[in-house]
């Protein structure tokens, strides 16, 4: 920041062009530092990336005895390109199974949590009762509970349940290793987050569409139904985004629950399993990590309009 | 906007019944239990549905495609349904106490779950911490003894409260310029954002992966440099490094990694707030004279404040937490990065609960200061709302 603004003022064309003089919308446009400088920086990001992918499609010993920049130097030379890696990667280690878990972990533990967080969200912004603020307050707090500090109670939780001075509170329920006990795990790690954007959202709705509606005589379930839920699309996609990310990425929380056994592992196991027992075999890695990208590109790039709409709404005082 | 929902009146339909001599106190009691009823009893029997057919998924021996698709229909619909069916329960209670409880039956699972496993844990790895490796018999203080003198432990502290200073500072920072440069940009604002934010789509250990590409190192004689980094020293005729053991910058290249992942984050949120910021008073600023220094510091920073704070919070919080960056690229120990999370995991997979969790505790004691600064500031929020 400190370099790229002293640069911007030698800028001739940043100081005659007086911003009063074009349009509103020019106001803040224009230079030649933004887009140098948001070249270099994208450029610089997207560096790993590229190396990932372009390894993806080189054969194992290229990958091994030469450096994956090296490609540059005769791009067109196919002999230095194949599609065995994706080809392995897909048939050792269970990845097809792996895959399909994955899904089966991450949709429901993105669904269940915004569908409870939207219920609540909609309770706190729009129905009255008593210790409202107070739960409110309480949710948010949770908010910055450490997940490892959860992990081990819950797992004896699912392994053996609870009791206090001899009286059973918790069944025991054998969830360990089950789809349900991670699910049940997610969701409620993800939560606190789901609540507090949703209730910045749903409480901004403008209250003349809510009351008009109960004037109607639509009851609360209807009017969260029909009214709130299609106007909250852009905060239920953000948070949604969020939870599916951190879902699919989650390395912890499967590891402890599901555990790395091979009928229910899921891909990021999957994944750390190769590190583990093929340690230098980076051709199969890449290309097993570009597969497990795919879908949350999917994912953020079919939702991301409505991500930023949805996640300053409360957030931001414009 | 509260205001407008305080408004709201309690329950006004049962106006007809409000002479009935009904003795106040029994009401008061059996609404009571009808909450307590809608809150906790109708979401544990629906858990038990669900459990019953998770029950018979495990043993039952199905194609695995059937299998996922039975259980993301069941996952997805299932609490719907539950749901459904709390509110057709509540439509069937007596009249005066149907829109008194309403309210609990929509909360109600949220609780539940959040009890059960965030602030059942939060209470029970307090009381573990003060016992023994099996977490049975009770030893006082020395778990956390052990946390404050362990050599290795005390590392994990420090380098913890690295992550914690860094990650959020440099990711921010980063996360502000490009969302302000970006803004200013005629074309291609989208692509540049999407390219910042594309990390965030790789798992940590995908990540991990990643990175070996950039900071692997071998030995002069042992074959070629494949990273990134000791090819550039390479070919500039200097010797390799062995980057992640070069104490204790290894921890500094271990944040890189988080940074690259996170900048996205910042970089969307902190955009959409500056692009709010009305240009009127922008271009007043302009008018007046002021330079893009000025505007950026003395309009752009303090408009957004509330969103760099959210911004910063989510950060440290993850920051905190971190494990999977550390545990996968490996030998923590040797290279001297450990975290307090991962030391957490360490001891929890050597079996010592005790000491697992009294080092929880710790992580969540050093996260207490953040809850309080935000919940003070949702006050402050609140209050000039």
């Amino acid at each position: 920041m400190t370099t790229a603004i002293p640069v911007e003022e030698s800028l001739p064309t940043e100081l005659e062009g007086a911003p009063t003089s074009e349009g509103a919308g020019d106001v803040r446009k224009g230079g030649w530092t933004p887009r140098i400088v948001i070249t270099i920086v994208a450029a610089i990001w997207m560096v790993p990336t590229v190396g990932v992918l372009i390894t993806s499609f080189r054969p194992e010993d290229l990958v091994e005895t030469t450096g994956w920049w090296t490609v540059f130097g005769h791009l067109f030379d196919t002999s230095q390109w194949t599609l065995e890696n994706y080809r392995s990667a897909l048939d050792t280690g269970g990845f097809e199974n792996a895959f399909l878990n994955s899904l089966a972990v991450t949709v429901p533990s993105t669904v269940i949590p915004i569908t409870i967080a939207a219920f609540a969200a909609y309770a706190f912004s729009w129905m009255e009762f008593r210790g409202r603020h107070v739960m409110f307050a309480a949710v948010v707090g949770l908010l910055v509970v450490p997940l490892q500090m959860a992990l081990i109670p819950i797992l004896r939780l699912y392994t053996s349940g609870a009791e206090v001075a001899g009286l059973r509170i918790f069944p025991d329920l054998d969830l360990n290793g089950t789809f349900l006990g991670i699910w049940l795990a997610h969701t409620a790690f993800g939560l606190p987050l789901a609540v507090y954007l949703l209730r910045n959202y749903i409480g901004s709705l403008p209250s003349s569409i809510i009351e008009s509606a109960k004037i109607d005589g639509a009851d609360h379930f209807t009017i969260f139904w029909r009214l709130v839920v299609p106007l909250s699309v852009p905060a239920l996609a953000a948070f949604a985004i969020f939870q599916f990310l951190w879902v699919w990425n989650d390395l912890l929380v499967a590891r402890i629950f599901l555990g790395g056994t091979s009928d229910v592992q899921v891909l990021t196991i999957a994944l750390s399993n190769l590190v583990g027992s093929r340690g230098e075999s980076w051709h199969l890695l890449t290309a097993a990590a570009f597969i497990s990208m795919v879908l949350p590109l999917i994912v953020f790039f079919t939702l991301q309009r409505y991500f930023v709409r949805g996640l300053t709404a409360g957030a931001v005082k414009g | 906007m509260t205001t407008a929902l305080e408004t709201e009146p309690e329950a006004p339909e049962p106006v007809p019944d409000e002479d009935e001599p009904a003795p106040r106190a029994v009401r008061a009691v059996a609404l009571a239990v009808l909450r307590l009823l809608g809150a906790l009893v109708v979401p544990i029997a629906a858990f038990f549905g669900l459990w019953l057919t998770f029950d018979w998924m495990r043993d039952a021996d199905v194609n695995r495609f059937v299998l996922v698709a039975v259980a993301i229909a069941v996952g997805v619909g299932g609490v719907f349904l539950l749901y459904w069916a709390m509110n057709r329960t509540v439509d069937h209670l007596p009249e005066r106490f149907r829109e008194g409880v309403r309210p609990y039956v929509f909360v109600g699972p949220a609780l539940v779950i959040l009890g059960v496993f965030l602030v059942y844990p939060v209470i029970n790895t307090i009381v573990v911490s003060f016992g023994d490796s099996q977490g049975e018999g009770f030893v006082g203080l020395e778990n956390y003894e052990f946390v404050f003198t362990d050599e290795s432990m005390l590392r994990a502290i420090r380098n913890t409260f690295g992550w914690v200073v860094v990650v959020p500072a440099v990711a921010t920072s980063i996360g502000l310029a490009f969302a302000t440069l970006a803004d200013r940009l005629r074309r291609g604002e989208a692509v540049a954002k999407s390219l910042i934010f594309l990390p965030m789509a790789i798992s940590f250990v995908g990540a991990a992966v990643t990175w070996r590409l950039i900071y692997s190192f071998r030995p002069e004689g042992f074959g070629t440099n494949i990273g990134l980094l000791n090819g550039i020293k390479m070919g500039l005729g200097m010797t390799p490094t062995p980057w992640l053991q070069e104490r204790p910058w290894n921890n500094l290249l271990l944040m890189v990694i988080m940074i690259w992942m996170q900048t996205g984050f910042a970089m969307v949120v902190l955009s959409a707030a500056i692009k709010s910021i009305p240009d009127e008073i922008i271009e007043a600023a302009r008018i007046d004279g002021a330079s893009e220094m000025q505007v950026f510091w003395r309009i752009t920073v303090p408009s957004i404040a509330p969103t760099i704070a959210v911004v910063v919070t989510y950060m440290v919080i993850n920051a905190m937490k971190v494990f999977d960056i550390v545990f996968v690229i490996g030998s923590p120990e040797t290279n001297q990065t450990e975290v307090i999370a991962e030391r957490m995991i360490y001891w929890f997979i050597r079996n010592h609960d005790g000491r697992s969790g009294a080092i929880a505790v710790i992580l969540f004691v050093l996260v207490i200061p953040i809850m309080i600064w935000n919940i003070r500031r949702f006050r402050e929020q609140e209050a000039t709302r």
